[in-house]
């Protein structure tokens, strides 16, 4: 039989607030163990919670960034379970009244395909501690810096197909909420992490599967091993005619597989009912117009855009605008050469390969935008050859200055001047005088060929900087 | 000295008829000489008492005094204190000194007053007789075989004996209110919200509020006026300004309109205390009063109510005493399980199991909307029946408890009947309504407490009426002696 997948992710988002959701205390990351917890992360006796609003405005950002219906009374809950890491014993977060509601978003498929994905809803919430049990020796540590870091859970609908479409929505989520500025998605630090529901049904069917839950599942690349292993394990189950059973189960990245987690592990009455010591959040109109105001174009309308006006391809509009820093940077680069096209397959190619050779980030390219822009314009304007270019744009990030100061410098300056070419061409064609021959006998193929061939010798007598165009005219001419 | 009022502290230290150095090691004395016949408190800091009245002492000659500046008091070891052990009664927190203040605790240092010591309280504030306590009882003044009330029965019992002029105290159900009854000192449970619950172990945290009790109205005015108003740290601290409490104290009562709730008179009120009751309404009519009868249609939803909201908050309120980081901790725990589960059996009295249980039961999948749910609807039913009955009147007036303080033990197996001592004093936690007792006769030679409730925000008015009562009558001047009634 033919099985389709069926897909939902909870995303918990790192909000990139300064301080806590709850107290005061700094959310930087890598302190030294709880060093950034206060007596209210440290849930001590007759401490209390209260609300930054910077979180909810973040949240609030969030779900009009989504086109999603603003909860404008939203409550917090407690969720309890018993866990050292959870200090009080009790989670806060949002249960019947979330603060996001439903809402949706445009995710771009590797194959240029745009598709869109629901939202169900985004809460708001605490996050807990951590246990480390290595270096205690028979005992845990508790690091409590992290309890009361504020997240924000994102609810998809069970829109998702599979591994690819998965990946894709967390890479436009990503990039939604770093548009937004309102996280810095920085998975490895656990910025963003995953739980992925995950059933199966015969192909066509309209009913949904069971489903297993695999929990925090934190980079890209795992979470699309864990679907395809797991889409794999289920209809395994399902071939066989066994069941599926509905359960928790966690992806190990070292074996590439997901098993159970253990019954201790699995959640199981949360007890929720509403914070008393926490008021409802009362937001108005206002408050949702205010921040309307300060969004910033988003990465689907800015694609969107990319692939109008300047005439991009999905794919290209959608890898230029993965980041608000590239776009804008490519935006400096058009401006200032003029070329779309040529800017695009510069920043794509030689920018970005660079920056990924050198394991760094836009933010710390030596190269501005606006230089780039400048060596395009000189190829376009014949100075050099995008063979040259790519040299003089090795030596720009060498810190050697702009493309012009390069060209000048190292007298990179192709060569244009009939005269010198002409010397060139003629000492070439002496010293070939087999492939002369050769060319003179030939068909029109093969003159192609070895047209090519005293192209290339003499662009190295000239090393590399004659004008090819002149190059292939003035052969033309002289071997005719 | 020890018989003067706050009040009457506070003027004879500023005209430097004593010090509060004398006051203070006054009472101290006093506490060391008689506490063990009323066990009302757990820890005393000579030391530090003694240091802070040098330094009030100090502020009174530099022109620089607060109205509370130099006064000792006692707190309900429910408000944490910095340095000194905070244990709210349990053997849980036997070994707990916090790194900060409360709020309360906070304000009255900036005003200048002393720490005598920490009270006595039941277990976690949960209890009518203050037996439930870790430390064991605290006894009525006026008669040391029976209960001073509870939970905050070391304060009132601390106050009734004249070891403090005056004490915190904190009410979730009655527990200012009852144990001041059966004292017979005055008490006030302000509205939800009017004083900070920072630093306050919380019981249930929509019904606590903390307060004054002592001799006078006047006090609880004073009192009050230090310990109100909002605090950034509470979210559901009120922002409502607060009114300087003493100011309207002396108002006539001429034209107050009274409303007597026939729940509240009706079957269960023992007839002596009605009787008493009745006689201190008659007082309050020839003060200008008038006495309408109102109805509070949903009273009979009161116990039910207030004893699924109150455990289940508790039960996760109580769920951070898990051995982990402060507190009790059980020895050599096998495992996290172990851990968990013997340091609060441990660490918790029977009174506090029983009430995690209830809560945990209450809200528990497939129990939620019949119990906690059903039980928020009849609170906002109860909280509606006492804003219609404003619309008439200006305050409602009843009986603080159905009858006199009971013989210690009396209660012991029958956790109900100990649940129906609050039956008055609920409904005004559950609405958030603002409460006092005030002493209004003897009943058997142990003290009666007249209830009076007022509308949100309404500590003023109730004040007021308490205050000139008061001066009307004699019962809360009267004292139980040092001990001449020991039983």
């Amino acid at each position: 039989m033919n099985w389709e997948s069926v897909i939902g992710l909870e995303v918990h988002l790192q909000l990139a607030t300064r301080s806590k959701i709850f107290s005061g205390s700094a959310t930087t990351f890598g302190a030294e163990p709880n060093t950034q917890a206060s007596a209210v992360d440290l849930a001590m006796p007759g401490m209390l919670p209260v609300l930054n609003a910077e979180a909810v405005h973040y949240a609030v950002k969030f779900g009009l960034g989504i086109g999603a219906k603003i909860g404008k009374r939203s409550i917090f809950d407690r969720k309890n379970y018993f866990y050292p890491d959870s200090p009080k014993g009790y989670q806060i977060s949002q249960f019947e009244a979330p603060i996001v509601g439903e809402g949706s978003f445009e995710i771009s498929l590797p194959d240029g395909s745009t598709r869109s994905i629901g939202i169900t809803r985004a809460h708001l919430e605490e996050d807990a501690g951590k246990s480390l049990h290595e270096d205690y020796h028979g005992q845990s540590g508790i690091d409590l810096n992290r309890a009361g870091t504020p997240l924000l859970e994102i609810v998809s609908e069970p829109d998702i197909r599979d591994a690819t479409e998965a990946v894709a929505y967390l890479k436009a989520l990503h990039s939604l909420v770093t548009y937004l500025e309102i996280s810095d998605g920085n998975m490895a630090e656990g910025s963003m992490r995953c739980d992925i529901n995950i059933s199966l049904r015969p192909q066509g069917s309209s009913t949904l599967g069971t489903r297993a839950e695999i929990k925090n599942v934190n980079s890209f690349r795992f979470v699309e091993k864990a679907i395809q292993h797991e889409i794999e394990r289920q209809s395994d189950i399902l071939e066989d005619g066994g069941t599926i059973v509905q359960e928790t189960r966690l992806y190990d990245a070292q074996r590439d597989e997901t098993r159970p987690m253990r019954s201790k592990e699995v959640a199981n009455d949360y007890r929720y009912f509403p914070e008393p010591d926490l008021l409802p959040v009362v937001i108005d109109d206002a408050y949702i117009l205010a921040i309307q105001h300060t969004l910033p174009e988003l990465p689907t309308t800015k694609r969107h855009r990319f692939a109008e006006a300047y005439g991009l391809s999905n794919y290209d509009a959608s890898v230029l605008t993965d980041s608000r820093p590239l776009a804008d940077y490519f935006e400096v680069v058009v401006a200032t050469c003029n070329d779309a096209k040529i800017a695009a397959n510069w920043v794509q190619v030689e920018l970005l390969g660079q920056l990924n050779r050198e394991q760094t980030s836009l933010a710390q390219c030596p190269v501005p935008a606006a230089d780039l822009g400048g060596l395009i314009t000189r190829i376009l304007d014949g100075s050099i050859s995008g063979k040259i270019a790519k040299q003089v744009f090795e030596a720009m990030w060498q810190g050697e200055g702009s493309a012009d100061a390069v060209i000048e410098a190292r007298g990179l300056k192709q060569v244009s001047d009939s005269g010198a070419l002409e010397g060139i061409i003629a000492e070439v064609i002496a010293g070939h005088p087999e492939q002369v021959q050769q060319f003179l006998e030939a068909d029109e193929d093969r003159r192609k060929k070895l047209t090519g061939f005293f192209v290339g010798q003499v662009m190295k007598a000239s090393k590399g900087q004659a004008n090819p165009q002149m190059v292939n005219a003035l052969l033309a001419e002289k071997l005719a | 000295m020890h018989n003067h009022t706050v009040s009457q502290l506070s003027q004879g230290l500023r005209e430097g008829s004593y010090s509060s150095v004398e006051v203070t090691r006054n009472y101290l004395e006093r506490i060391a000489r008689l506490d063990e016949r009323y066990n009302a408190f757990i820890s005393v800091d000579e030391t530090a008492a003694l240091a802070a009245a040098e330094a009030a002492d100090a502020r009174i000659a530099g022109g620089d005094a607060a109205p509370l500046t130099g006064i000792p008091l006692a707190h309900k070891d429910i408000f944490c204190t910095k340095g000194m052990k905070t244990s709210c009664g349990s053997r849980m927190l036997d070994n707990f000194v916090p790194p900060y203040d409360a709020t309360v605790i906070e304000r009255f240092r900036s005003a200048g007053s002393i720490i005598l010591g920490k009270t006595n309280m039941d277990e976690f504030a949960m209890g009518s007789s203050n037996e439930s306590s870790y430390y064991g009882a605290a006894r009525n003044p006026w008669n040391t075989g029976c209960v001073p009330g509870g939970s905050s029965g070391g304060s009132a019992a601390a106050v009734a004996a004249l070891l403090a002029p005056a004490a915190t105290g904190t009410d979730t159900g009655g527990s200012i209110r009852q144990p001041a009854a059966f004292c017979g000192i005055t008490g006030l449970k302000p509205t939800y919200g009017r004083v900070s619950r920072l630093g306050m172990i919380a019981f249930a945290s929509s019904l606590d509020q903390g307060g004054p009790m002592a001799r006078t109205a006047e006090d609880c005015a004073l009192m009050l006026n230090t310990m109100a108003g909002h605090d950034p740290r509470d979210s559901t601290s009120s922002d409502v300004p607060v009114e300087d409490y003493t100011a309207g104290l002396e108002k006539s009562l001429e034209g107050l309109r009274i409303g007597l709730p026939d729940a509240y008179f009706g079957e269960g009120l023992d007839s002596a205390t009605g009787e008493c009751i009745h006689l201190a309404l008659k007082e309050l009519e020839a003060l200008g009063a008038t006495l309408t009868a109102v109805s509070l249609p949903h009273s009979e939803l009161t116990i039910p109510t207030y004893y699924i909201v109150a455990p289940a908050e508790a039960s996760t309120n109580l769920s951070r005493y898990d051995g982990v980081r402060y507190g009790h901790r059980c020895a050599d725990p096998a495992d996290l399980h172990d851990l968990y589960t013997r340091t609060r059996e441990e660490g918790f009295g029977d009174e506090v199991k029983r009430r995690i249980l209830i809560g945990t039961y209450a809200l528990s999948a497939g129990y939620y909307d019949a119990y906690y749910k059903k039980a928020q609807q009849a609170r906002r039913l109860i909280r509606q029946d006492f804003l219609d009955c404003f619309q008439s009147v200006d305050i409602i007036a009843g009986p603080t408890t159905p009858g006199p303080a009971f013989a210690l033990g009396a209660k012991d197996n029958d956790p109900v009947s100990m649940y129906l001592e609050d039956v008055y004093t609920l409904a005004v936690n559950l609405a958030g309504l603002p409460g006092m007792s005030l002493p209004a006769g003897f009943v058997q030679d142990k003290p009666i407490g007249l209830q009076l409730i007022g509308p949100h925000f309404g500590e003023g008015r109730l004040l007021n009426v308490a205050h000139r009562f008061q001066q009307a009558t004699d019962w809360h001047t009267r004292t139980p002696g040092d001990g001449e009634h020991v039983a």
